[in-house]
C-alpha cells in the first residue's frame, strides 16, 4: 500500500519538478509546481504527518501559488528567449546538479542500513495523534520562536507592501 | 514498508532538478518558482527523518520553513513587480546594474 503510494505520488512529483525544468512558460512552470506540491502532500500525509500534508494543500498550492499566478498574470510574462547568458548555465547548470544529486544519492544510499524502513502513518514518540503532539511542542516549548515568526509575517507584510507600492 | 532512504534519494533528486532550473532558467519568476521547489525538497527530508526517530521536531522545523517561504514568496514577489516596474524586463541577464 505505502510502496504503491510511494511508487504513484513520488514519480508524479518528479514528472511535474521536469516539466517545470522543461516548459519555457513561467505559467506552466508554476501550474507544473502545484502538481508536485500536491503530490508532496500526499507523501507526508503517508509519513504521518497529516498536519503538514493539509497545510501543504492550503498554504503553499493555495496561497502562494496562487500569488504567483497573479503576479505571472499580472505581469504578463510571455515565454523566456535564449541569450549568450544561458547557454553557459546549460553547460554548468546540468552538470552541476547532477553531481549534486550524485553526491547526496550515494550518501543516502550507502547509509541505506542504519535508515529503516517507513510504516503508513504516524508513530510519533507518545502519539495520540499528529496534531495534538505538533501543537503540544508548538505551544509549549517552540513557544517563542512561534510568536517571533507571527512578527516575521508582520513585516513582510509591511515589506510587501512599501515595495510594491507606486511611486509618487 | 518504503526503505526511508527512497524518500531521500526522491527529495535529493526534486532538489537537484530544482538547482538546474534554478540556473539555467532566465526568466526571474521561474527563478523564483526554482527555489521553492528545493524548500519542498528539503521539507520532505525533514518529514522522513521525523518519521523514522518517531520524533516531531522535524515537522516543527518544516512548519517553520512553511512560514518563512510564505514571507518570502511576499517580499520576493513585490520585489519583482517593482523591478518589473522600473525596468520593464523579467529576464536576469537585463537587470546587471550592479555589474561594473
Amino acid at each position: 500500500m505505502q510502496l504503491a503510494l510511494f511508487i504513484v505520488f513520488g514519480a508524479l512529483a518528479l514528472g511535474g519538478a521536469l516539466n517545470l525544468l522543461l516548459q519555457r512558460h513561467p505559467i506552466y512552470s508554476a501550474l507544473s509546481l502545484v502538481v508536485v506540491m500536491m503530490s508532496l502532500a500526499v507523501l507526508y500525509w503517508s509519513l504521518g504527518a497529516e498536519f503538514l500534508a493539509a497545510a501543504q494543500v492550503i498554504v503553499y498550492s493555495g496561497a502562494i501559488m496562487v500569488l504567483f499566478v497573479f503576479v505571472i498574470m499580472l505581469l504578463n510574462a510571455g515565454k523566456e528567449e535564449q541569450t549568450q547568458g544561458s547557454r553557459t548555465a546549460y553547460s554548468v547548470g546540468f552538470p552541476g546538479a547532477a553531481a549534486i544529486f550524485c553526491l547526496l544519492s550515494f550518501v543516502f544510499l550507502s547509509e541505506r542500513g542504519s535508515l529503516q524502513s517507513t510504516n503508513i502513518g504516524g508513530d510519533l514518540s507518545s502519539a495520540v495523534d499528529n496534531i495534538a503532539v505538533l501543537s503540544a511542542m508548538l505551544f509549549t516549548r517552540q513557544l517563542l520562536p512561534f510568536e517571533v515568526t507571527s512578527v516575521l509575517i508582520l513585516v513582510a507584510i509591511l515589506g510587501a507592501v512599501v515595495l510594491a507600492r507606486r511611486e509618487q | 514498508m518504503v526503505p526511508t532512504a527512497y524518500y531521500l534519494v526522491l527529495a535529493a533528486m526534486l532538489f537537484s532538478i530544482g538547482i538546474a532550473a534554478f540556473l539555467i532558467k532566465r526568466n526571474v519568476i521561474t527563478i523564483f518558482i526554482s527555489i521553492e521547489l528545493m524548500l519542498n525538497a528539503v521539507n520532505l527530508t525533514f518529514v522522513a527523518f521525523a518519521h523514522m526517530w518517531h520524533q516531531v521536531s522535524g515537522q516543527i522545523f518544516v512548519f517553520f520553513v512553511m512560514v518563512v517561504a510564505a514571507a518570502e514568496a511576499a517580499v520576493g514577489l513585490a520585489i519583482i513587480l517593482s523591478i518589473f516596474r522600473t525596468r520593464q524586463t523579467l529576464n536576469v541577464d537585463e537587470i546587471d546594474l550592479m555589474k561594473s
